[in-house]
């Protein structure tokens, strides 16, 4: 994710906070391996450029 | 004869006629889950009352001459996510055991009971439909017919065991991933997932509203027409009957086979159940579709953020009580920045022109619905282009791209002498299900394709 590696644990402890979602101890690592494996997928969305036009599909009609 | 192996269309037929009562049908199918479920763990609720009442209506219009429906007392179940009037909705959870019995029938119920079936139970999955496996941490896993000690895949993996197990001839998942191709494809029966908004979704417990399907499974593709037709309606999708035309057969169509992404080294069982379809239908051009890791992995994104707003208050109040294979994946899926999300959403639209372009030149696209034949249950790892990677995600690998965009797929199974059956997906351009399930048509008249008993 550019120049500035992605610390997963401080994103999950902060992203947490904001939308109040306390993370049990136990679940923490899980959580965090989690968020490991969605940034790498995300990355490659986000790697893609996409033209200004290119509206978000959030109901999809074919 | 009417029995465990008959199709719908054969068990309609003879109650029509009276060669059989609905009630005998009903009540054999209850034995048959009464003697087979222990071993397959399908089914999660018996609706056994509610299933002989509806019998006995069925023959007792009959008695008095009136017309019976297309599914005129053919038994069938639905994954335990669609509501069922006086039953709790479970969804896999054990969050939702304790919430009231649902107050009405889900709409694919009342669609399939308006045409004469009769429902028998609710059917085991992956808690909240997330998973490929269907290995319920609260509700024990589904064994696969084929081989009790595989999985019958997910997250419909009880539709996929109950039907290529003989408990019903017909069952109603969902799909926003693969959660119908998968199971078709590891208990080697046929599936449907229609054009994302064809069919009516209420009633039923979403999980990813910008993905979820409603479909059919079935041991034939007639049966699969069939069922399909009958939950047709109740959305702006038009209705288009697609059993009429199964016959019209293939000469004419333009057939191709998915590469590059879709063909990867080390999946070669599934490539061999694709090469031996193409063989049959005389296909041999090759297609791509164009940024489809990327596609797949915009679907994972909206998947796992979407899934987690769902349930965010349950998150917060009791993430204990969330299945161990579910729970770490919604808590990181709450928490994904709306950049990820938004960003995957625009990527869908720049997919899906791509691909509807190479729809402009082809009309049907072939691809292998699993990468690998039904897994060991805990299995945990499979090789692919020589790495071994997680298993269960990547169940869904060559079906989530094609659900992204919500194109219509119908699976086929390749049975295989020795050998555990796999499926192929057969993808249409949106709303053309009636060519893919008269392109599956054809196979099975060829013998190519078929979903014979198991176990």
């Amino acid at each position: 994710m550019g120049t500035t590696p992605f610390d997963a644990g401080t994103y999950v402890d902060a992203a947490a906070a904001a939308i109040d979602l306390p993370i049990a101890p136990e679940h923490r690592p899980g959580v965090i391996l989690n968020l490991e494996r969605l940034a790498a997928m995300a990355q490659l969305v986000m790697a893609f450029p996409l033209a200004k036009e290119t509206a978000p599909a959030p109901v999809f009609r074919a | 004869m009417i029995g465990a192996g008959s199709d719908a269309v054969d068990i309609a037929a003879a109650v029509s006629a009276g060669r059989v009562s609905a009630r005998a049908v009903t009540d054999a199918a209850l034995d048959r889950i009464a003697a087979g479920n222990q071993r397959l763990n399908a089914f999660t609720a018996v609706t056994a009352e509610r299933a002989r009442k509806a019998a006995a209506a069925i023959d007792a219009k009959r008695a008095r001459g009136e017309a019976l429906g297309l599914l005129a007392g053919v038994p069938y179940a639905v994954k335990n996510l669609f509501d069922i009037a006086g039953v709790t909705t479970l969804a896999g959870a054990k969050i939702e055991a304790g919430k009231a019995p649902a107050a009405a029938d889900a709409a694919a119920v009342r669609r399939l009971d308006a045409a004469g079936a009769v429902l028998v139970g609710a059917l085991n999955m992956d808690e909240y439909a997330y998973g490929f496996t269907t290995e319920n941490a609260h509700y024990g896993p589904t064994r696969n017919p084929h081989d009790v000690l595989r999985s019958a895949g997910g997250s419909s993996g009880g539709c996929g065991a109950a039907v290529a197990g003989g408990l019903v001839p017909l069952s109603v998942g969902t799909d926003t991933n693969g959660s119908i191709r998968v199971p078709a494809s590891l208990c080697g029966i046929f599936g449907l997932k229609p054009t994302y908004g064809r069919l009516d979704r209420a009633g039923a417990m979403a999980f990813v509203d910008s993905l979820d399907h409603v479909g059919p499974f079935a041991r034939s593709v007639r049966d699969l027409a069939l069922c399909y037709d009958a939950l047709q309606g109740g959305t702006t999708a038009p209705i288009e009957p697609t059993a009429p035309r199964l016959g019209d057969g293939v000469a004419g169509l333009r057939v191709a086979v998915a590469d590059g992404y879709f063909a990867p080294a080390g999946a070669e069982e599934a490539q061999d159940a694709v090469a031996l379809v193409a063989r049959v239908l005389g296909a041999t051009r090759r297609v791509e579709l164009p940024e489809s890791a990327r596609a797949r992995a915009a679907a994972f994104v909206i998947s796992a953020a979407e899934g987690a707003n769902l349930h965010l208050p349950d998150l917060r109040r009791r993430a204990a009580d969330f299945d161990p294979a579910t729970r770490d994946r919604f808590l990181a899926g709450a928490l994904v920045p709306a950049a990820w999300l938004l960003q995957a959403q625009r990527f869908r639209r720049w997919y899906r022109a791509q691909v509807l372009e190479v729809f402009a030149s082809t009309d049907v696209i072939l691809a292998p619905a699993t990468p690998c034949a039904a897994p060991r249950l805990g299995q945990e790892t499979i090789a692919l282009e020589g790495k071994e990677i997680a298993l269960r995600p990547n169940l869904g690998l060559f079906t989530q791209p094609l659900s992204f965009i919500g194109l219509p797929v119908v699976v086929v199974p390749v049975q295989r002498d020795g050998a555990l059956p796999i499926g192929v997906q057969i993808i249409a351009a949106p709303w053309c299900e009636a060519m893919a399930l008269r392109v599956a048509a054809a196979l099975e008249d060829a013998g190519a394709v078929s979903a014979g008993l198991a176990g």
